[in-house]
Parts: structure tokens; C-alpha cells; sequence
């Protein structure tokens, strides 16, 4: 029998390790000689305190939907594509060589084809790393990190010797023409009568990411590939065995997975700067991450961490902004909730396994 | 090119070989244990951090370097409590510790010198200055062999030296002691080790404490040897290249010299743009030249260019069988 | 504990009243809410061969895994040549004089033969002496026990066999005089083991103790001095072998008289269903496991594979599944099949109404982690019946599940609990209701009651043989002998990638198949045989 009933194992294990990370960040803030507890309120007021706020929380969580479920789909075919970043590098390429082709009529045309474009290239960066470990065996988690820095210096040579127009010193493309501008929350809720923050980023991607959350929830639990992937994940030896072949779930997986990393362009690149700069992603895709492993690769749970993380992110620039805790808070946080959620699962998870089997039996020793 | 061109770019390539050189080795020990290690950077850098600290509070560059190594073995004993006691996962642990130093190493800058998250200049003492090998004016003019000696091997910090000595060690320990065939059994077969009386904890966690110890050295050198005082990110990808060198080493002492001393050398081509286009017939980009390393590491790993086999047990962590 | 005979005497040889080598006391152990181990008691005298023997998961490799300070014991006490004793860990226990052969060694593959057996036992810290010294030593104990090894092989590149002898030489290279070995004999040939007992009964008679864990009856009539049963963690009996014999130690072992026998009505064999010709697989390391074998299986007909594992029975099980590729001819119905690329996989194979229980129901048959009823599925996800377009009919296929297993007696019969809360014979029956039920013309079956407890066992033989009755082609592997003799209707054995020969059960005993395992055939004119 499981020791653990399994609200245990989704809720209880993470929100544990969440509140461990919390706590240690916490220490840190402290010994920075800063308030906690202050800083925690900030980070709620300038984070969810407004539309403004709420505007950012949700822009950062798009980025962090994709890439989290990015990394997701991976874990449950058993790969750990390590390669978010770069994926999503590739993907605000493909966006922007989209945007910048033609001059698109409207954003309802020119969505699409960003999407396919950013799908494409995050598909196609993840397909080299997947090949090799399909056929020669190659480590995934190690190809897909060297695919991070050879992503990095792809991009830089694209902005630097091709994309940048001629006279600017910029590194970045040309701006996208006005046909491609996304609508952002405050020009859609507007016809509802409801008044949002006119400067925050948030846009339309954010109903894509839900919708991607849903489909990804599909495409894992109700379809035969999906069934395929997971079984595969548990158990490679099993998977071959019913006539699962492994290329194509390694493959499978590893395609939707860039295709995702490379989708969160259409929100940054797209949807915010407008055009392509380098270092649009700014870690998200590492951040994928933490997401994934805080939400136990579930899209609910991917999308529930991506909405966390967005409130660190939009919470920790405000503390930058109004204290002198730098932004790099945000990335101890994050190493904090990697190691507790991913690495060190197993300290919280023994002793509440130990607490679950003494009730259990001291339950049954009343029944009897 | 003339030959002093050379002879620069080769002391650069030994200079930039270093920091990689010591945390390949670093992770050369902790992959041989069977604990795979992608935290390298993560080490470095609280190391390059802490030693410029402490180097640049206390003017002595010794205790900088004392401080380097202790940072490093902490985050080098929480892999271990992760990856060991808790048998967690090794690459999350490693993803997790390489944020942790990222954020924290600024974090910590920032509220002790308040310089936009680096420490202030080395100067003095708080540096390792360079070496003169002995006899390295006398035979300067020699030709070919004594620009060889005075220039490119001599007048470099005692780190470097400390690097290219722990190739032989390494490989010393690897192979011709007790400790070195435990090592490798630890990697290989750990229920080997641990039925005939060893134990596999013991075994692993003073490897990680070996891997800890280089790279507190490779960050310091960082800090207070090839540059003067610590930057945010400062290790910018070694430690990943460090990794890759591993592998394109085949996890053996001498082949990682090789790796290291060839992307050392990338790297130091890559500063020098001038003797690129001087090479090349064609106009190299210079981001090609910045990815080769990586370039090359996957060719390895594709098996095109010979198998690149890891230690058995690697990445697993080991649990009694019922 | 049944006190069959007291504690066992002690054998002529000993002195009287010597202390035990080895006396535990109340032994218990428990993995989470597993209870393997369950005060047990037990003396094994000095220079005496013990067996223990006990189903598969009734606790002797726990109970010996804690003398060899693998495992904690959570209560109880260990005595050592009458002196109490904390065995923590295997330092301990090697200190205690203990040396212990695991049924998988603990080699490291790409190390020497002198590596491994210095490994741990190191004179000092540099290695150089240390090997010299016990090349040396390996030497001399290798000849007083008529152990050849090679010191300089790889572990890699030598046979099960040598490395078994190897993991001895290590025990005894650490001056151990209690050795234990677990199921030694799984991987050997009888020929093979009727060597390794010679060893052993050699050891003895230089004074070492030795425990000899099995499953095997045969083994323990053959060469212990007194023999142990254990049953479900317990302790059962303790009796002197010579006055003891099979049917009572497997009574002992099971807890009630066993039908060793199969009730089955003659077969009446019809068509050729499967029709194999020169049948040939290479593996990755370019040994050829299978060398050209041919056989037939007809419809209404079990034919069972005997031989010893890993003799390439695993490999016919594995190409006519879609899991190995392979060379060669295999027909169904009189249709050829393809071997190798795109159309060679387990999918392509169920089309062809191939069914496959597989040898591993953890590794291979089940997905562990998922519900029972998603494992009913598992292998024909891709029916249609099972799909509504593009997305799975996941409630037909709970509502589906409910009546197998019941129709299967798996129990509890919750279709939503996960396959690895199940005990081993009902995992084994949700992998035969999902096979079975496809009604297959062809069903392959490895193992099917290893692992599985005894009332399951009866059950799954009948079961298999109602698809006999209903005409159904049945190819039947199994390393237990009993077992073939008992479900073929036909038996071909094999050895070393071959077919040694086919005999009829009824023609045939066990002495003459254990030859044909081991490689003989009478013509050959062997004088070396298994009992």
C-alpha cells in the first residue's frame, strides 16, 4: 500500500518545502539586515496590491506557464530538458523572423503564424538534443545544457551580423510593425467595463498559456500518446515491451517540450518588447524548473507555481525598487524552492511518511 | 602571426585553461564517486566571491583563498546532504546551487560593500601575483626554448602551478592508491564497495569534498588571480565548460589537461579577434568560436568521435537492494 | 516455531558442546508496513552445510542480509561462535568472520579479478603492494580449493560461473569461515552446480560454516548437513537433512500438502500455429544468444521451453513478442511476420494475435505506478474499443477492468489502486486477465508463477490450460522444471542458443532433461550428470 494518502504527496510534501524556502529566504532578508515581514508586504502590495501589479504577476506567470509545462511534459517521458532557455531563445527567433517578414493587417492574423514560428524553433532546438539521445543515447540533460550556450551565441551572431538594422548599435531587431501588437489585458477587459493598468505587459498570451495548460492536461491524461509518454516514463523496459517505441515518445516529448519553451516569445517578445533583444528570457527557462517540480509536473499545479513565481518576480523588482534588497533575491528564492521541492524532497517527504504510517497504525490498532 | 604572438596566446590559453583545468578535476572526482556534478559553476563562484572578500577585508590573499575554498565546500556538502544522505536528484541539486550562488554571491556583495553587487579592486597583497620560475631571465634568450620557459611557462600565479601538478596527482590518487580503486569502484558498482566492508557515504562525500576543495581553488583563482576582485557572474559558463571538458575527457586526469588546454585556448582566440581573422581565410564569428566547446562536447557525446562511457553508478543514488 | 527435531544436532566432525557458528535470536525486521522477518530463531553448527529454504518472498535473503550487517534488524540478537555480536554493517560482519555470495554480484564489472578481491581488504594505502600481496594469496587459496580463476580477466569477460567463484575467493581471501551464499545455483548449469557443491562440500570439510539459501528441494537433499524452512517471515522448522525428504520440507515450506501435480485432460493438437525456422538473434555485444532454432507450436497445445536462465528462452519469448529483433523465419497462420524494422514491434504482434505474459511483470508487463485499470489497457492502448476518437474511453475501460478482475479473482478487486499494491500472484493475474481475455491464437508466458504465492499457482496453471482447451497455441518458458513437466504437452529444451531435443513429459524424467539443460545429449556420451 502507498504509506502516504495522495493530497499528502501533491499538497501537503511541496507546501512544506515551499514554506522551508520561504523560511531561509526569510533568514536571509534578515541577516542582509532588512525586515522580512516588511518585505513580504512590499512584495504583496506591489505585487497583487493593483492592477498594475497584478498586470506584471501575470505577464511573468505566462513566461513561466510555458516553460513549466514545458519542462513538464519532458519529466513524464522520464527526459529532464534542461534546455528551456535556450528552446526559448530559438522561439523569440522564430517570433521575430514571423513578425518582422510581412507586414501583417492585424494581430488575429499575425498571432498564429508567431506561434507557429516560435513553436517551430523551440521544436527544432530541442530536436537535435532528442535525436542524439534517441538514437546514440546521448544525455539529454547535458546536450540540452550545451544547446543553452550554443542558443546564446546562435542569437547573438542573428542580432549582431543579420537582424540588426543598419546604423543601430543596438543589438536587436527593428521594431515589429504595429500589426503584430498583441492586446493587452487592459485593452480587452476595457469593453467589460473593467478598468486594468494601461503600462503592465500582460496580454493575450496569458489566455493561451491557460489554454495550453488544459491541452497539455489532455494531451498527458486522456490520449493514447499521452498514455504512451507516461508509461514510457515509468518504465522504459514496460514501454517496449506493448509496443511503445521509445524514438518516437523521446522524440514526442522533446518537440512538444521546445515547442512550448519556444511559444512563452509570443508574450515576451511579441507581446512586450516588440521586438527581439538579446536575452529576452531572461531564466525562464530555467524557472520552467522550479515550476515544474513545484507543481509535480501537473498542469493545474504548473500553473498554480507559474502564478508564484510571477508574484516573486514582479514582487522581488519592487523590493529592488523601493528597498536595497537587490533582484537577485529572486534567484536565491528560486535556487531555494529547486533544491527543497526537487532535491531534498526526500527530508520532507520521510518524516511526513513517518508521521502518516503512525497514524495508520495506530488507527488499525484501535480497530482491532 | 610571429612567434611572440603565439607565445601570448598560449600564456593566455594557460591562464583561461586554469579555473577549468581545476573544477574539471573537481568534477572528475565527484562523477568517478558516481555523483553527477552540474553545480561546478555554483562553486566557483561562491569561492571567487567569498575569496575576493575576504582577500580584499584582510589584505592577505592566502586568507581570501582559505575563505574560497570553506564557501566552496559548503555548497559542495549541501550536494552531498542532497544528493547522498537525502538521495535526491544530483542535477536538480546542481541546478538548485547554481541559482543559490548566483543570487546569494550578489545578495552578499551588495549588502557588505555596496558596489552594485562586487567586491572593490584587489590591489597588493589581497592578488596572487605572478611567479618568476627560476633561471627564467637567464635563459630568456635562448631561442625558441627560452621565450618558451621565461614567457609562457613562467610568470604565472602559484594557482596555475597548483593546477597542473593536480593533473598527475589526480591521476596518482586515481589509480595507485587504496583510496583511488575505492574511488572507482564507489562509480562503478557501489553495492561492490559497500558488501566489502566500505563505506559508500564515506567514500562519496570525501569525494565531494575533494570536488569542493578544487573548485574553491578555481574560484579564487578567478577572483584574485586572472582578474582583481569579484563581478557579478563572473564564472560566466565555466563551470559548464569545465563539465564538458569532463566528458570530452572521457573522465581521465591527462585527457582533461588536453580538453581544458584546448578550450583554454578557444577562449583565449576569442579575446584576440585580431589573430582570428588572421587564421582564418573566411571571417570566423566570433560566437562560433564561443560555442565550439560546446559544439564539440555534443559531437563526443553523439558517440560520432569515440564513446564517451560515464562511470555506471553515476547519477544514481545508491540504495540497498530488498 | 514447529520444533521438528529441536535444534539440529551437531554433525560427527564437531566437537560436542562446541557453541554454535552462528545462533540468532528472536530476529525481527520490518520495511515499512512489510513484516519480512519475524522472531526468528535458529543455530547453525560449526562446519555444517545449512540450508535455508522458503518460497520466494518468505524472508531468507532479509534474515541473511541482516547477519551480513546489511540491513538492521529491528529487534532480536546475534551470536557468533557463542559470543553476542553487533553486526551494523558488512566491516562488521567480515570482522566477524562472515562472508556472504549475493545471488546478483556485487563485482565491479570493469575492474580485474585481483581488483575485486582486494577491494576494501587493502593492505595500506598504496595500491601497488597490496595487489602483489594478494595475487599472491589468491594463488595459494585458489589451488587448495581447486578454484582456477585468471587474477588479470575483467570482471566483463569472464562467465557467470567464474565470477561466482570469485565472489567465494573474496569471502575467503577476508579469512571468512561462515559463508553464505544465496540461490548460487539460479544462474548455473547443473553441471556447474554439481562443481560449485563439490566446493562447497570442500570448505566444510576444512571447517568453514556454510548457509545455503534456495528455493530448490533438490539442492538441499543433495548437499546439506540440516536444513531450515522458512514461511512468511517465520522460522517453521529446523530438521536434520538425512531425516527429512522433499514432501515434507515443501509441506513445511507452503503450510498444507501441495499438488505438485497439474490436472489437464490429454491435448487434442490441431493446426500449426507457430512455425519458427533458423531463428537467430545477436545481442549488442555481438554474441549470439539464439543460433538457429526451429520449433512448432499447434493449436490446443502447451509447448514448454526447459533449460537453465539465460540459455536464450528469454530471447525466444523476446523476438516472438516484437521486443528483440532477430533473423530468421517466423510464421503465424501461416503467415510470415517481420522480425525487423518498422512493422516489428509488441504492437504489430498483438495485431497478429500474438498474446505476451511477459518473464518481469514489474519490469515488463506492468506499469507499476498506474491504476489496474489502466493496465488492462497496457499494450493494446491503440485498440479501437478502447478509444473514442482521439482521446481514451478511460470509463469503458474502468467499467471493463471491474469484470476481469473478477472474473480473475484478483483481489482487492479496485480497479483504481495502482499495480504495485498488489501482492506478486495478483499482479501476475491482472497481467493474464488483460492477455488472456484478448483470446489470442498464440499466448506467450514466461515465468508465470515466479514470484507468486501457492494458492495463486494453481489458479494461473488452470487458467493457462483452459486456453489449451479452447485450442489456443501456448509456448510456455520456465526455469522451474517442475513446472514444465507438469503444463507441456511437449517439451524442448535448451542450452546455450539451441534446442538440445524435444521429449513427451511422459517419456521423459527429470535426470534426462537436466542432461539436455546442461548441453548432453545421449549420443554424446556424457558420464557427467545433474541427479
Amino acid at each position: 500500500m502507498d504509506v502516504m494518502p495522495k493530497w499528502a504527496d501533491v499538497v501537503l510534501v511541496p507546501v512544506i518545502s515551499l514554506i522551508l524556502a520561504m523560511v531561509i529566504s526569510a533568514l536571509v532578508i534578515l541577516a542582509i539586515g532588512e525586515d522580512p515581514w516588511a518585505a513580504l508586504k512590499l512584495m504583496v502590495q506591489g505585487s497583487l496590491g493593483s492592477t498594475y501589479g497584478w498586470g506584471y504577476t501575470l505577464y511573468y506567470a505566462t513566461n513561466f506557464v510555458f516553460t513549466g509545462l514545458a519542462v513538464s511534459i519532458a519529466f513524464h517521458a522520464s527526459m529532464f530538458n534542461i534546455g528551456g532557455e535556450g528552446q526559448a531563445t530559438l522561439g523569440g527567433l522564430g517570433v521575430a523572423l514571423v513578425c518582422l517578414a510581412v507586414p501583417w493587417p492585424h494581430w488575429a492574423l499575425a498571432l498564429p503564424a508567431a506561434m507557429v514560428g516560435g513553436m517551430v524553433f523551440g521544436a527544432a532546438w530541442a530536436a537535435i538534443p532528442a535525436y542524439l539521445a534517441a538514437k546514440r543515447g546521448s544525455h539529454i540533460v547535458i546536450t540540452t545544457i550545451m544547446f543553452n550556450f550554443i542558443g546564446a551565441a546562435v542569437l547573438n551572431y542573428m542580432l549582431v551580423n543579420v537582424l540588426r538594422p543598419t546604423g543601430s548599435m543596438d543589438p536587436a531587431t527593428a521594431k515589429f510593425p504595429p500589426g503584430t501588437n498583441l492586446p493587452t489585458l487592459h485593452e480587452m477587459l476595457a469593453p467589460f467595463g473593467i478598468s486594468f493598468s494601461k503600462s503592465a505587459p500582460a496580454n493575450i498570451s496569458f489566455l493561451i498559456a491557460l489554454l495550453a495548460c488544459f491541452l497539455l492536461w489532455l494531451l498527458i491524461w486522456r490520449t493514447r500518446f499521452g498514455f504512451e509518454l507516461r508509461a514510457f516514463g515509468k518504465s522504459e523496459s514496460g514501454a517496449i515491451y506493448a509496443g511503445i517505441r521509445p524514438t518516437k515518445i523521446i522524440m514526442g516529448s522533446m518537440l512538444i517540450s521546445g515547442a512550448l519553451a519556444g511559444l512563452m516569445a509570443i508574450n515576451t517578445v511579441q507581446g512586450e518588447a516588440e521586438r527581439l533583444v538579446l536575452n529576452s528570457v531572461e531564466g525562464a527557462g530555467f524557472i520552467g524548473i522550479a515550476v515544474a517540480l513545484m507543481g509535480r509536473s501537473h498542469p493545474l499545479g504548473v500553473l498554480i507555481a507559474a502564478i508564484l513565481f510571477g508574484f516573486l518576480y514582479q514582487g522581488g523588482a519592487e523590493l529592488a525598487l523601493w528597498t536595497t534588497i537587490p533582484r537577485e533575491l529572486i534567484v536565491v528564492i528560486q535556487g531555494l524552492v529547486i533544491l527543497f521541492t526537487g532535491a531534498l524532497d526526500n527530508m520532507v517527504r520521510m518524516p511526513v511518511e513517518k508521521v502518516f504510517l503512525r497514524l495508520r497504525r495506530s488507527n488499525n490498532g484501535a480497530g482491532e | 602571426m610571429d612567434f611572440s604572438t603565439l607565445i601570448q596566446i598560449l600564456d593566455s590559453t594557460l591562464r583561461l585553461a586554469t579555473p577549468l583545468l581545476l573544477a574539471c578535476l573537481a568534477g572528475l572526482f565527484s562523477e568517478r564517486s558516481g555523483i553527477f556534478d552540474i553545480g561546478l559553476e555554483a562553486k566557483m563562484l561562491v569561492a571567487a566571491f567569498f575569496s575576493a572578500a575576504f582577500a580584499y577585508s584582510t589584505g592577505s590573499v592566502w586568507i581570501g583563498l582559505l575563505a574560497g575554498i570553506a564557501a566552496s565546500m559548503v555548497f559542495a556538502l549541501i550536494h552531498g546532504v542532497a544528493s547522498i544522505t537525502f538521495r535526491g536528484n544530483q542535477l536538480i541539486s546542481g541546478v538548485a546551487l547554481n541559482f543559490l550562488a548566483s543570487g546569494m554571491t550578489v545578495l552578499v556583495a551588495q549588502s557588505w560593500f555596496q558596489q552594485g553587487g562586487r567586491t572593490p579592486s584587489l590591489i597588493g597583497g589581497a592578488r596572487f601575483e605572478p611567479i618568476t620560475l627560476p633561471f627564467a631571465d637567464a635563459v630568456r634568450d635562448v631561442p625558441f626554448l627560452g621565450p618558451l620557459y621565461s614567457d609562457l611557462l613562467s610568470g604565472h600565479s602559484i594557482l596555475v602551478y597548483v593546477a597542473l601538478l593536480a593533473v598527475p596527482a589526480t591521476w596518482w590518487v586515481l589509480y595507485r592508491t587504496r583510496f583511488g580503486l575505492r574511488l572507482r569502484a564507489v562509480g562503478e558498482n557501489p553495492a561492490a564497495v559497500d558488501t566489502a566492508g566500505v563505506s559508500v557515504i564515506g567514500l562519496r562525500f570525501a569525494a565531494i569534498g575533494i570536488a569542493g576543495l578544487l573548485c574553491g581553488i578555481a574560484g579564487a583563482y578567478l577572483a584574485t588571480g586572472l582578474q582583481a576582485g569579484f563581478v557579478k557572474d563572473m564564472t560566466a559558463g565555466r563551470g559548464y565548460i569545465a563539465l564538458a571538458a569532463l566528458i570530452f575527457a572521457k573522465w581521465r586526469p591527462w585527457y582533461a589537461l588536453g580538453a581544458c588546454l584546448l578550450f583554454g585556448l578557444l577562449q583565449a582566440l576569442s579575446l584576440r579577434t585580431d589573430v582570428v581573422d588572421a587564421i582564418f581565410p573566411f571571417k570566423m564569428p566570433v560566437q562560433l568560436l564561443d560555442s565550439l566547446p560546446y559544439i564539440l562536447t555534443v559531437v563526443i557525446l553523439a558517440g560520432f568521435v569515440g564513446k564517451a562511457i560515464p562511470p555506471r553508478a553515476g547519477g544514481t543514488p545508491y540504495v540497498k537492494e530488498r | 516455531m514447529k520444533d521438528m527435531a529441536g535444534t539440529a544436532d551437531q554433525p560427527s566432525g564437531a566437537p560436542p558442546n562446541a557453541p554454535a557458528a552462528i545462533e540468532l535470536r528472536g530476529i525481527s525486521k520490518a520495511f515499512g508496513p512489510v513484516q519480512a522477518n519475524k522472531d526468528i530463531t535458529l543455530k547453525v553448527a560449526k562446519g555444517a552445510i545449512h540450508g535455508i529454504i522458503g518460497e520466494n518472498g518468505a524472508g531468507k535473503s532479509t534474515l541473511m542480509s541482516i547477519l551480513y550487517g546489511f540491513y538492521k534488524a529491528d529487534s532480536g540478537e546475534i551470536l557468533i561462535n557463542g559470543q553476542p555480536t553487533e553486526i551494523p554493517d558488512s566491516q562488521a560482519a567480515i570482522a566477524a568472520g562472515i562472508g556472504m555470495v549475493f545471488q546478483h554480484f556485487k563485482l565491479v564489472e570493469n575492474f580485474s579479478v585481483l581488483e575485486n578481491v582486494v577491494l576494501g581488504a587493502e593492505d595500506g594505502a598504496l595500491l601497488k603492494p597490496s595487489l602483489s600481496k594478494a595475487r599472491k594469496q589468491l594463488t595459494q587459496i585458489a589451488e587448495e580449493y581447486e578454484m582456477n580463476v585468471d587474477p588479470d580477466a575483467l570482471i566483463e569477460d569472464i562467465g557467470v560461473g567464474m565470477q561466482q567463484r570469485v565472489e567465494i575467493l573474496k569471502s575467503l581471501y577476508r579469512h571468512a569461515d561462515i559463508l553464505i551464499l544465496d540461490e548460487p545455483t539460479g544462474v548455473l548449469t547443473p553441471a556447474e552446480a554439481d562443481h560449485l557443491f563439490r566446493i562447497l562440500r570442500g570448505l566444510r570439510d576444512e571447517g568453514k560454516t556454510i548457509i545455503l539459501i534456495t528455493h530448490k528441494l533438490r539442492e538441499i537433499m543433495e548437499v546439506t548437513d540440516t536444513v531450515s524452512v522458512m514461511r512468511r517471515g517465520e522460522m517453521t522448522a529446523t530438521v536434520k537433512t538425512a531425516e527429512t525428504s522433499p514432501e515434507q520440507l515443501a509441506e513445511l515450506m507452503v503450510g498444507r500438502k501441495v499438488l505438485l501435480r497439474v490436472d489437464k485432460k490429454p491435448a487434442h493438437p490441431g493446426a500449426t500455429v507457430l512455425k519458427v525456422e533458423d531463428l537467430r538473434v545477436v545481442d549488442e555485444d555481438k554474441v549470439e544468444r539464439l543460433r538457429g532454432i526451429s520449433f512448432e507450436v499447434r493449436a490446443g497445445e502447451i509447448l514448454g521451453i526447459a533449460g537453465v536462465a539465460g540459455n536464450g528462452q528469454s530471447e525466444v519469448l523476446q523476438v516472438l513478442g516484437g521486443i528483440t529483433t532477430a533473423t530468421g523465419s517466423v510464421q503465424i497462420n501461416g503467415n510470415e511476420i517481420d522480425l525487423t524494422g518498422k512493422h516489428s514491434d509488441g504492437r504489430s504482434r498483438r495485431e497478429r494475435g500474438i498474446a505476451h505474459v511477459p518473464e518481469d511483470r514489474q519490469r515488463q508487463g506492468l506499469i507499476m505506478d498506474f491504476a489496474a485499470w489502466e493496465n488492462m489497457a497496457f499494450g493494446y492502448q491503440w485498440d479501437p474499443d478502447y478509444n473514442h476518437g482521439l482521446l481514451m474511453d478511460n470509463a469503458g475501460l474502468k467499467r471493463e477492468t471491474e469484470g476481469k478482475m473478477e472474473r480473475f479473482d484478483v483481489r482487492p478487486p479496485h480497479g483504481h489502486l495502482a499495480a504495485k499494491n498488489f501482492s506478486g500472484g495478483n499482479q501476475q493475474k491482472i497481467v493474464l486477465a488483460r492477455e488472456i481475455e484478448r483470446n489470442p491464437d498464440l499466448l506467450l508466458v514466461g515465468q508465470p508463477t515466479r514470484g507468486v504465492d501457492i494458492g495463486a499457482i494453481e489458479f494461473i496453471h488452470q487458467r493457462i490450460i483452459e486456453l489449451r482447451d479452447a485450442g489456443k497455441a501456448i509456448l510456455l518458458v520456465s526455469v522451474e522444471l517442475e513446472e514444465i513437466m507438469g503444463m507441456s504437452d511437449r517439451i524442448a529444451v535448451m542450452f546455450d542458443g539451441r534446442i538440445m531435443g524435444e521429449r513427451l513429459p511422459a517419456e521423459t524424467n527429470e535426470g534426462e532433461l537436466g542432461l539436455l539443460m546442461a548441453g548432453i545429449t545421449n549420443d554424446s556420451g556424457a558420464n557427467e550428470g545433474a541427479a
